[in-house]
């Protein structure tokens, strides 16, 4: 059993251990000594500041309630870190560039560094944030209560007497107390606090050691391994418990999304905090890996605590409780110290972030409006600062401890959390909106925002307080004046929907809504529109380009003076002298030019804030103008990118069918070259064979002495022959050629088809000796489009092939033209040999023979067929064979007709 | 040297200029005009020396050349391959398929009487 002065006593040294590593870090980072603080390892940790003691308890409390709706407080976190972390990059970028102060100051700065939108994130930041404060001290203070009173009752996790309002007060008093001293030392410019830093990532050290350690023994010592605990009954009831993936569970694992960037300490921690953008890339894998270890026991403790702990007790300090309950006090210490480690890292960097804000956006605006009392101090804006941040950390902590003393004995603070998340969720649409949107507008944005709070302050908040008697429960049942449709919780007739899952689609249902009509109705000021192609086009346009579009000049004294009040002598005259260096001045005072005034404004408003530092500056700036043409050429560059990249992603379609066409074109040509060499080797083979002989009989006669005058007439006849042959063979090789490459010397027109047949049945009359040749006509005078020395040609070659390889007995040869469908039809068949079924479709080819009695001197080179069935497809026309019937071979050619006129059908037979 | 010459080639002319300068030295010159012809004729005669072009109707002179030689009863008859493609290739098949001698077209009438004469001889 642990004395109540035990725990006291560990509590208090832990917080001295944490002042120590707070006072340890903060010497040695200001000495230059980053080491360990400026690791990618304390920035992960330190973002689990996330996890507060409302996940530290209330996550098994939830578990044991709900089930395994837990998991969406995790689960949405995870999401962001895996995949979004392109928007926490750019987030972290533009803190880095603009000297981010606070989520409220990246908001109002890109909206033109609005001071109205400014105190409005801060308000909301505020509301948001308070009972949040209030929610740690109960914990800490019941937790307390509980571990150092272990009665009986206590082991339910309900505390004897009532909650302690004493413990509550010291607890706020003591956060005050080291957010004061570490949280606001200095008005840095980068707003880093090293100490405060190291601290929080001890405490998520300490925490996830404690839930890890008390997982593990109600896991391995009380359940007695994995698989007991799930057979417990229990188990099925807190599986069986909730209703998983459903409306809320998207919108629970939506809020925690969201939260992780929009909470104000999240993104003090995440943005304002980081050192580094590299160590985001840790964080991305690191943090969930936290997440899932600190989730990891949940579900056994919640398990283990219904099946073993009294009925009634309190499930939320289950984590608590266990341990008691087998009489491990060391262990229940450790777990206490856990859940004091997450509310007081949650309280003390809610409260730094919180503090900024007040002090930049609502103290600061309302310095710089009141009447001036002197010429101004050196160091005067900077201690007002500190100031107005030290007493804005003892009134938000003082605010909490109220709330925390006016809900004490109600529950209404259990589901703070998440009304509290819902409530900075409101920030999303225009953080969003205007990383990605340029036309996203201040206008737009401060109405959204505004009207989104109001709807979720109506639908969330509000109704938190029910049961109290400040509102009354009618307003809830009935309506306000008793309109039904204006219901808190059933807005429009949508009953019956979960609260939370209500408030939020029409919270931000509204604002979004807002945001966007809003925007696109208003136009932007010159200032905003700069502000947003700045942010939006971060990764492109460095800040300094500010300078191109803004031209502003100023006495440098005054400017000195300025930076004095702001930042204090030391820090002025550094960064003075810094910039002087950098314009290549021997003076410790530099150009006061537009460029140094950017840079300038630029450093103040990592103290004070983006629109005050734009106040400030522009009192002592003597002449500024926007320059409209630049701007105007930022945005017409910008729309340039755009449309160069739409091109360029175009062109590259084009190139991938163009690639692809080259491809084919390519295999084309191959195949095409392929047949070139065929041809060429066809062309060489034919024109060696006639050369073999000339050379040969050449030879002969001019060695021998002793030939007959006969045998030298006939061998010179047999050259004489092969020349005429050679002659041949390339008079057809060139005719073919034009034919195919449709390079036509004739022209097509009007010619009677069966006066052409005619003809050439005359021309081979001559070769047709014993030959009986059959002619009938049944087409009569044919009129088509065609060339008729060229028609001739093809008739001639069909004919003399047909008598010249007819080598039967009674050769005969039968001609018969006739119209089909309206064509002019010729067959050519004869009763030789026919030819192989194999080669039908090869006689139509280049150097091709396929009558086995082939005597090749006494015909072409094989192109025949070739070259009258190009010629006909110049016509329109067709040569094909037709299909064997047993008896020879039949060619048929068939002509469209050049019109269906005059087809009396007239038999003769002619030649 | 009076060796039994066997000529297969379709080109009549052809046929008629290796016969002459063939019997101009004295050889016994016999010819067929297709693939199939010659291995007719070899299963009733066997020449000393055949001449044989490739690109022959019904069966090509390559064709011929392997049968001939992967038979152990012809494989002994010397045979000159006369072709009119003159490629490398061709030159390669031939002789892997085991011919004796090689003679692209047009050729010269010495040379065949010579490579001839020495087959004939070997």
């Amino acid at each position: 059993m642990l004395s109540a002065n035990i725990v006291l006593f560990t509590a208090l040294a832990y917080v001295a251990l944490l002042f120590l590593v707070a006072f340890v870090s903060d010497v040695r980072s200001r000495k230059g000594w980053l080491g360990l603080v400026h690791s990618p390892l304390v920035y992960t940790l330190s973002i689990s500041v996330y996890c507060t003691s409302w996940t530290f308890y209330g996550a098994v409390g939830s578990a044991a309630r709900s089930g395994l709706e837990f998991a969406t407080i995790y689960l949405g976190p995870t999401l962001v870190f895996v995949g979004w972390w392109f928007l926490l990059r750019k987030l972290v970028r533009i803190g880095r560039i603009h000297r981010t102060s606070s989520i409220g100051d990246l908001i109002s700065s890109r909206y033109g560094k609005s001071t109205s939108l400014a105190v409005l994130v801060t308000l909301i930041a505020v509301i948001g944030t308070t009972p949040y404060i209030a929610l740690q001290l109960k914990a800490v203070t019941a937790s307390f209560q509980v571990v150092a009173e272990a009665t009986g009752t206590s082991l339910l996790g309900i505390p004897t007497r009532d909650i302690d309002i004493r413990t509550g007060f010291w607890v706020a008093a003591g956060m005050a107390v080291f957010t004061i001293l570490f949280g606001t030392r200095n008005i840095d410019a980068n707003e880093h606090h090293h100490g405060v830093v190291a601290a929080i990532a001890l405490e998520a050290l300490v925490k996830l050691v404690a839930l890890l350690a008390v997982g593990l023994y109600v896991v391995f010592w009380i359940a007695g391994g994995v698989p007991e605990v799930f057979r417990l009954p229990a188990a099925a009831t807190v599986l069986q418990g909730s209703e998983t993936f459903g409306a809320r569970w998207v919108a629970l694992t939506f809020l925690s999304a969201t939260a992780i960037v929009c909470l104000p300490r999240q993104f003090q921690i995440t943005v304002v905090e980081n050192a580094d953008e590299n160590h985001l890339r840790t964080a991305g894998w690191l943090f969930p890996l936290y997440l899932f270890l600190i989730s990891l026991f949940t579900l056994p403790i919640a398990i283990v605590g219904l099946a073993t702990l009294p009925p009634g007790s309190n499930p939320d300090m289950f984590v608590l409780t266990l341990p008691m309950l087998h009489d491990q006090s060391a262990l229940a210490l450790l777990v206490f110290i856990g859940g004091f480690s997450s509310a007081t890292s949650m309280v003390i960097v809610a409260s730094i972030a919180l503090s900024i804000m007040v002090s930049n956006h609502i103290v600061m605006p309302i310095a710089l409006r009141l009447p001036r009392r002197s010429a101004g101090v050196s160091g005067d804006v900077k201690t007002l600062l500190l100031v107005s941040r030290r007493i804005s950390i003892g009134v938000i902590l003082l605010l909490g401890f109220a709330y925390f003393v006016a809900s004490a004995q109600s529950d209404a603070l259990a589901s703070m959390g998440l009304i509290a998340f819902a409530g900075v969720a409101q920030f999303l649409p225009s953080l969003i909106g205007g990383l990605y949107w340029y036309q996203a507008s201040k206008a737009g944005a401060f109405v959204g925002l505004l009207g989104g709070v109001l709807v979720w302050g109506y639908t969330l908040l509000l109704p938190s307080f029910e049961g109290g008697s400040v509102i009354p429960a009618s307003l809830f049942q009935e309506g306000p004046w008793g309109i039904a449709d204006l219901r808190p919780q059933a807005l429009f007739g949508t009953e019956g929907v979960d609260p939370l899952v209500h408030s939020l689609v029409w919270s931000l249902g509204i604002n979004v809504a807002l945001f966007v009509l809003v925007s696109l109705v208003r136009d932007q000021k010159p200032l905003e529109r700069l502000q947003a192609t700045l942010f939006i086009d971060v990764f492109r346009n460095p800040a300094d380009n500010e300078a191109r579009f803004i031209r502003r000049s100023a006495a440098i004294d005054d400017l000195y003076i300025l930076a004095q009040r702001i930042l204090g002598t030391d820090q002025a005259y550094r960064l003075f002298r810094d910039f002087a260096r950098q314009q290549g001045s021997r003076d410790s005072l530099p150009q006061p030019d537009t460029e140094f005034i950017a840079h300038l404004e630029r450093q103040l408003a990592g103290g004070i804030g983006a629109a005050s530092a734009r106040v400030m500056v522009s009192q002592v700036i003597t002449g500024e103008t926007i320059s409209l043409d630049e701007l105007m050429r930022l945005v017409d560059e910008t729309q340039q990118v755009i449309e160069y990249s739409q091109q360029l992603e175009h062109k590259s379609q084009e190139l991938q069918i163009t690639a692809r066409q080259l491809r084919e074109a390519n295999e084309r040509l191959r195949a095409l070259d392929a047949q070139k060499d065929d041809f060429l080797s066809q062309v060489s083979h034919e024109v060696r064979t006639p050369m073999a002989s000339i050379r040969s009989f050449s030879e002969i006669l001019l060695s021998g002495d002793d030939l007959t005058s006969e045998q030298s007439k006939r061998f010179l006849g047999i050259i004489h022959n092969e020349t005429l042959r050679l002659t041949r063979l390339l008079d057809e090789i060139l005719d073919l050629s034009h034919l195919e490459r449709g390079e036509l010397n004739w022209s097509l027109r009007p010619i009677d088809a069966s006066a052409v047949l005619a003809r050439a049945v005359e021309t081979c009359q001559g070769m047709a000796a014993g030959v009986t040749v059959e002619v009938r006509n049944d087409a009569g005078s044919v009129e088509v489009l065609g060339h008729s020395d060229r028609l001739a040609q093809v008739f001639i070659n069909l004919i003399s092939n047909a008598i010249k390889h007819n080598t039967g007995a009674d050769p005969r040869l039968s001609i018969h033209s006739t119209i089909i469908d309206g064509r002019f039809v010729v067959d050519v068949q004869d009763n030789g040999p026919g030819i192989d079924p194999a080669d039908r479709e090869r006689i139509f080819s280049k150097f091709s023979r396929a009558w086995s009695t082939d005597r090749p001197s006494t015909t072409g080179a094989g192109l025949g067929l070739a070259i009258s069935r190009a010629i006909l497809r110049r016509m329109n026309g067709t040569l094909d064979l037709l299909p064997a019937t047993g008896q020879g071979a039949c060619f048929r050619v068939t002509l469209p007709l050049r019109q269906n006129a005059d087809q009396s059908p007239r038999a003769a037979a002619e030649g | 040297m009076s060796a039994r010459v066997l000529i297969a080639e379709d080109e009549p002319n052809l046929v008629e200029s290796l016969s002459f300068i063939l019997s101009r030295e004295g050889c016994e010159v016999s010819a067929v005009f297709d693939g199939e012809s010659v291995l007719e004729r070899l299963r009733t005669e066997r020449p000393d020396v055949l001449v044989l072009d490739v690109m022959l109707p019904r069966r090509t002179g390559f064709e011929v050349l392997k049968l001939i030689k992967t038979d152990p009863g012809l494989s002994a008859i010397p045979v000159m391959v006369l072709t009119a493609k003159g490629q490398e290739r061709d030159r390669r098949t031939a002789e892997d398929l085991g011919a004796d001698a090689f003679v692209t077209k047009p050729f010269s009438n010495q040379d065949v009487v010579d490579r001839i004469k020495r087959l004939a001889g070997g």
